[in-house]
């Protein structure tokens, strides 16, 4: 649907709006992650731990979604995100086993 | 490589203000404005005589009224009163005939143990609600708003990295030169408050953590997220004897004085009691908001109300803890003197003005291109309409909003939802004109329409209340005087800026036109 008006390609629309929501649902997931497998390794009480992970998370967050705008495609900005995604799934995964044995 | 990296930052600085540009500016200026609440409560009640009182005096004018009014009640809340705004406000639960609860909100003097009479505003909590849940049911309003503060992160870290030169720009401000000007103002008000405007970006997020990044309380408390507030702050209920016999309450002046044995020299903000009135009653209190930088909510020391034992004491505050909670107060700064107090309104003006000259400048740089053009494209009208009742627009609803506190008759049925009804109203009919004059002569008039209403607070102020300068001003009752005061000076503002609007009209028209001499000199030839 390119309009007439401006001259943007279609492709260009869509790599842009992947790229917005590999930042914001893709840069959240690893944010979460990310906080998750902290507060697990984090040398504090568990409730400290906690709350450390959550405020590191937003920071995780930041950087993921920079990311997503600074790489050179959308492809990358996706593999970055599932990348992480996929490695701090397993490592998060891995902890909550470690600790239910 | 490098270069095409700030390139990237710089579009997604360009396109993530703006897209949430006018939600900012909102949430900035009426956190601003946030700052002075306790003042503009004041303000927004001027029939009130405010009192002083002890806390002693206080807490016992409570106890007195909530015996009376509310004794079955599961449960009482006060919230102390402060120097700044020197009431009660009670909470409790009415259980009525349905035996569905409903929470009763009661104002009172510290004094009289009367409740307070005043007209029905909400003065200053509306701009302190809106400021985080704009309006909306919980908890969409809340993550709206941790939504914008993250993309505020985002657009501040991007606009960091974007601009290079930061404080060698800082000392760089070249006046009238339009769209260089706009960027100059931009950077300044940028660099100049950059401190303030990181901290209360992040803190905004670390205030809802809990709600918008909860995935490690999950998995840490295998999803039961009260364990961890338990864990932080261990449970009172259920604590001591369970049966519902009735007991007589020791006075809340005593169980404060047990308080300060355990606290010396301990502020309180809030009294909360359980099951007042049985044998299992407790009363916890928690320090007062402000007495120090950091606030932790959901701490205090709970004592059991009717032998005045120590239920549970002050929980320890580990680092982590202390940081999250400095950073939550830092952003209300509820701890701050008057200095301070103006420089954290100084400072969120400023982010608040960083916002607008950014709308601003997205919309100029565009105009450029279309500088010859009669009709100016249809999306850059729907910036243009936006950028007006975005700013513009909303202090004119400001303005409105404070007008009606003086104007609407005292008697309207659902006096302060009547408020808040004009707010929007007038926000909306600024955005309609707008969208019918999204040009200078749009501006000329909502900047002209919100300089008459804030100088006319002051007047209104004076003929419709008992409370004009005429009486605050003698009295060195600041709090209100400096509200109108207030009005009156930003009032001046907006009139020089309208001044300014008009002038460059009637210059770009001069521009335009051929001057007349030379258009009939030309004609007789």
């Amino acid at each position: 649907m390119k309009t007439k008006t401006s001259g943007v390609p279609l492709a260009y629309r869509l790599a842009v709006t992947s790229r917005v929501v590999a930042a914001a649902l893709g840069g959240y997931a690893v944010a979460a992650l990310a906080s998750v497998c902290l507060a697990w390794v984090l040398p504090m009480a568990q409730a400290q731990g906690v709350i450390t992970s959550m405020m590191l998370g937003f920071v995780v967050y930041l950087a993921a979604a920079l990311w997503c705008f600074a790489c050179r495609s959308a492809w990358r900005a996706w593999a970055a995100m599932l990348g992480c995604a996929l490695v701090l799934g397993v490592l998060d995964a891995g902890l909550y086993w470690a600790h239910l044995r | 490589m490098r270069e095409g990296f700030r390139q990237a930052m710089a579009w997604l600085h360009t396109w993530a203000g703006l897209l949430f540009g006018w939600l900012l500016f909102a949430i900035f200026l009426t956190g601003s404005l946030t700052y002075f609440r306790q003042e503009l409560n004041r303000w927004a009640h001027p029939e009130v005589l405010y009192q002083q009182a002890g806390t002693p005096e206080s807490l016992a004018s409570a106890q007195a009224f909530l015996e009376k009014h509310a004794p079955g009640a599961p449960n009482w809340l006060i919230i102390a009163a402060d120097e700044r705004l020197p009431v009660l406000t009670l909470y409790y639960r009415q259980t009525s005939e349905s035996g569905r609860g409903s929470l009763v909100e009661t104002v009172v003097d510290p004094r009289s143990g009367e409740a307070v009479q005043a007209r029905d505003s909400r003065g200053g909590e509306f701009f302190y609600r809106f400021h985080y849940e704009l309006e909306m049911g919980y908890p969409w309003g809340r993550w709206l708003a941790s939504l914008a503060a993250f993309v505020m992160f985002v657009t501040l870290v991007s606009g960091i990295i974007t601009h290079k030169k930061l404080f060698k720009d800082f000392f760089t401000f070249r006046p009238g030169k339009g769209q260089r000007s706009w960027l100059d103002g931009h950077n300044a008000l940028g660099v100049l408050a950059l401190p303030f405007h990181l901290m209360i970006t992040y803190s905004s997020l670390v205030i809802f953590m809990t709600m918008t990044m909860p995935a490690s309380i999950l998995s840490r408390y295998d999803g039961n997220t009260r364990a961890f507030f338990n864990e932080l702050f261990p449970a009172t209920a259920g604590m001591g004897d369970t049966a519902q016999r009735q007991a007589p309450m020791l006075p809340l002046p005593a169980l404060y004085a047990r308080y300060l044995a355990l606290v010396p020299g301990g502020q309180v903000g809030m009294v909360s009691v359980d099951k007042p009135g049985t044998a299992s009653a407790t009363a916890t209190f928690t320090p007062k908001v402000g007495a120090r930088v950091a606030y932790l909510p959901g701490g205090g020391v709970t004592l059991n109300a009717v032998d005045g034992s120590v239920v549970r004491g002050l929980a320890a505050e580990p680092v982590p803890q202390r940081v999250a909670g400095g950073f939550y107060g830092m952003h209300m700064g509820r701890f701050a003197g008057p200095v301070l107090r103006w420089l954290y309104f100084i400072s969120g003006l400023a982010a608040t003005a960083m916002i607008g000259t950014g709308l601003v400048m997205w919309l100029g740089k565009r105009l450029l291109k279309h500088a010859g053009a009669t009709v100016q494209p249809f999306e850059l009208r729907v910036v243009g309409a936006l950028n007006l009742a975005g700013m513009v627009g909303l202090v004119c609803a400001v303005a409105a909003f404070l007008c009606a506190n003086r104007l609407l008759p005292l008697a309207l049925a659902g006096r302060a939802s009547w408020e808040v009804r004009v707010f929007f109203l007038v926000w909306l009919a600024s955005l309609l004109h707008a969208l019918w004059r999204p040009n200078g002569a749009g501006w000329l008039q909502q900047l002209s329409a919100a300089a008459a209403m804030l100088l006319s607070v002051p007047v209104l102020s004076q003929f419709a209340t008992s409370r004009g300068l005429a009486v605050t001003l003698p009295q060195g009752d600041w709090a209100v005087a400096g509200v109108d005061l207030a009005c009156a000076g930003f009032g001046l503002v907006l009139a020089w800026l309208a001044r300014r609007v008009w002038r460059r009209a009637l210059q770009a028209r001069a521009e335009q036109a051929p001057p007349r001499a030379v258009r009939i000199k030309r004609e007789a030839h």
